[in-house]
């Protein structure tokens, strides 16, 4: 049986979106030094509170913003424990994995009643970009889809723009790299990352209002199933760069959106091996055996002015 | 790693207690906002998880897993060794436990049990030796390493219910293990089954690991100052090699006993996340293994009890993690305020 080549890699653009949305934030917590283990909750809590806002306005873009919004406040209580405390950042982001796992549910339950899966909203058309997307072959898979698929793919090179060629971008990498330094030259080391925190938050809650608002349509009960772990596999495996990290969502993607395909053409890999695949690289990257694997000198070291 | 965790856990006993009792109040502020009298609720939740003899089984029942996963971060931590692969390494304690119940069927159970708990810790402590070793020698961090390697581990249990192991009814499920390779129940006509006395035996040895043995002085000297044990003359890399074996042989021990105790069969999602719920048990624990115990009945409970606050109360059950959640993220809080008063 032959693949469906097109159908497959639109889908494989779309179901990239969301892990690229969350991964693009937390390149830049990692790059400053910091291990956002609280993403999966993050994003869950946004996945609620986006459709919730969605819902009770009708209107999705005010759906993504309170996604967004209350994303970064999770963020900002990740950055208060870890960056202003110095707790450690594995319990944090832990207990805020948790702490939103039964957030989300309990506020969907008091809010939306007991039966999940019943509620749903209109979500987000299409949009056919003239001309583009009349393309043969190109056109069904790049130039076909929802507007925040658009958005993200148009954000990979300001994100690395933003990383690699401004001011903040720099301070961003010194306060990863050496924490002691930067605070010499006067660079804020809790204000930077305080700032990636906010913005990973946000970012992680705006990838998790897409799988209400803009895909699946309705509430499930933790809808986003490891959504944010793979979002740290595809930052891991994109050695924390947004053109890498694009890369690795398209790979663990393609996993994704061949499942369906494999399980019917009784093909002989397993699709669950295609889905190891970036997992497996991203080990052998980290042993140095391909390439060299670059983690922030200060990544998950609180940094603490006193003790310098 | 230097400066990483900033102090190991500090000497007051009574903050964790502090940080419960702040983390209810706080959930009773909630159940009150639901137009729901809270004390009525918690009443429901505390019958609920230990007011019975059937409550108080099924208690232990979510205690068990929570226990040996919370005794293997423990151990890891004390030596400073992330290890947060617990959930991947209970996944490979529950392959092979599955492998041994689906082919030696013609063992008798007073051998096959053995069998699988030997087999379930090599498993784990296999899976997280891979990780150890990587850190051992090539320094690789193995936060990440322990990350990753869960979700392979959760990835091939995946692949073996859908391809190899599936059973014939066509459900993404194995086929139920041998009957002598299900764990006997301690008490008849519950799920109460002998793991929780496996882990209460292991919570015994670790504790004594840790006061009794050199190999347990040698675990917390380095978790104190790993430089410092390497001039002392302490095999750094070989320690936390041995560390890592006990840390996923004993988080290979909760996924046997959620197996061969509960379940019965291999099936994916079996494990709603105790590997890291684990940590977070360890952590409330201060990691001891007394603390631990405490700490993996007081969250086996909630588990439980949330479903007959919801049931009886109509608070909804996903309260608990919040609880659960809250708790942790309290205890952090106060024990840097604590730290810091303890400074000045």
């Amino acid at each position: 049986m032959a693949l469906p080549v097109v159908e497959i890699s639109a889908a494989i653009i779309e179901m990239s979106t969301p892990l690229l949305i969350a991964a693009l934030g937390e390149i830049f917590v990692e790059r400053s030094g910091v291990l956002n283990l609280g993403i999966e909750g993050m994003m869950l809590v946004g996945a609620f509170s986006g459709f919730a806002g969605a819902y009770f306005s009708g209107n999705f873009l005010f759906g993504f913003l309170i996604g967004l919004v209350v994303g970064m406040s999770i963020g900002a209580l990740m950055a208060y424990l870890s960056v202003k405390l110095g707790v450690d950042q594995i319990l944090a982001g832990l207990a805020i994995w948790i702490f939103s796992i039964g957030l989300s549910t309990f506020l969907a339950r008091t809010i939306l009643g007991i039966a999940p899966g019943t509620v749903t909203i209109k979500g987000l058309e299409p949009i056919n970009i003239p001309l583009l997307s009349q393309l043969p072959i190109l056109g069904p898979i790049l130039f076909q889809h929802n507007i925040l698929v658009y958005l993200v793919l148009i954000s990979v090179p300001l994100f690395h723009i933003l990383l690699f060629r401004t001011t903040f971008g720099l301070k961003v990498r010194a306060v990863g790299e050496n924490p002691k330094a930067a605070d010499t030259l006067g660079i804020h080391v809790h204000r930077i990352r305080f700032l990636c925190l906010l913005l990973g938050g946000a970012m992680a809650g705006l990838a998790g209002s897409y799988l209400t608002v803009a895909r699946y349509h309705v509430w499930i009960e933790e809808v986003t199933a490891g959504m944010g772990w793979i979002a740290l596999v595809v930052v891991f495996f994109g050695k924390r760069s947004p053109y890498r990290a694009l890369l690795g969502a398209w790979i663990i993607a393609t996993g994704f959106s061949l499942r369906y395909y494999l399980q019917i053409a009784a093909f002989w890999i397993p699709y669950q091996f295609i889905l190891m695949l970036p997992y497996i690289l991203t080990i052998i990257l980290l042993v140095g055996i391909v390439g060299k694997e670059e983690t922030p000198a200060a990544f998950c070291i609180p940094y603490k002015r006193e003790e310098t | 790693m230097k400066g990483f965790s900033s102090k190991m856990p500090s000497r007051s006993i009574l903050l964790p207690p502090m940080a419960i009792l702040l983390a209810l109040a706080i959930g009773a502020l909630t159940i009150l906002a639901l137009g729901i009298n809270p004390i009525f609720a918690y009443a429901a939740l505390f019958q609920g998880a230990f007011g019975s003899l059937h409550s108080l089984t099924e208690t232990f029942v979510k205690a068990s897993p929570l226990l040996f996963t919370g005794l293997a971060a423990a151990v890891a931590f004390r030596c400073r060794v992330w290890n947060i692969g617990a959930e991947g390494q209970l996944y490979m304690g529950a392959v092979v436990t599955t492998w041994a119940g689906l082919t030696l069927v013609e063992v008798p159970a007073a051998l096959l049990i053995p069998l699988l708990i030997l087999l379930s810790f090599a498993a784990g402590a296999m899976w997280a030796v891979i990780a150890g070793a990587l850190k051992a020698k090539f320094k690789v961090n193995e936060i990440i390493l322990t990350l990753m390697l869960n979700f392979i581990a959760i990835y091939f249990v995946s692949y073996l219910v859908e391809g190899p192991w599936r059973d014939p009814s066509g459900i993404t499920y194995s086929p139920p293990l041998t009957t002598s390779a299900w764990l006997p129940t301690l008490v008849s006509g519950t799920r109460l089954h002998l793991g929780i006395l496996l882990a209460f035996v292991c919570a015994v040895f670790i504790s004594l690991l840790f006061r009794k043995t050199v190999l347990g002085y040698k675990i917390q000297a380095i978790g104190a100052n790993p430089e410092a044990s390497r001039y002392a003359g302490i095999e750094v890399s070989k320690t936390i090699i041995i560390v890592m074996v006990i840390s996923g042989g004993l988080a290979g021990l909760a996924g046997m006993g959620e197996i061969a105790g509960v379940q019965h069969r291999l099936m994916s999602g079996f494990s709603p996340w105790y590997g890291f719920l684990g940590i977070l048990v360890a952590m409330l624990g201060k990691l001891r293994p007394f603390g631990i115990v405490v700490a993996s009945i007081l969250f086996g409970g909630l588990l439980v009890g949330g479903d007959a606050m919801q049931r009886v109360g109509g608070v909804p059950a996903p309260l608990v993690f919040v609880l659960q959640g809250l708790i942790v993220l309290l205890l952090l809080f106060y024990e840097h305020v604590f730290a810091r008063f303890a400074r000045s």
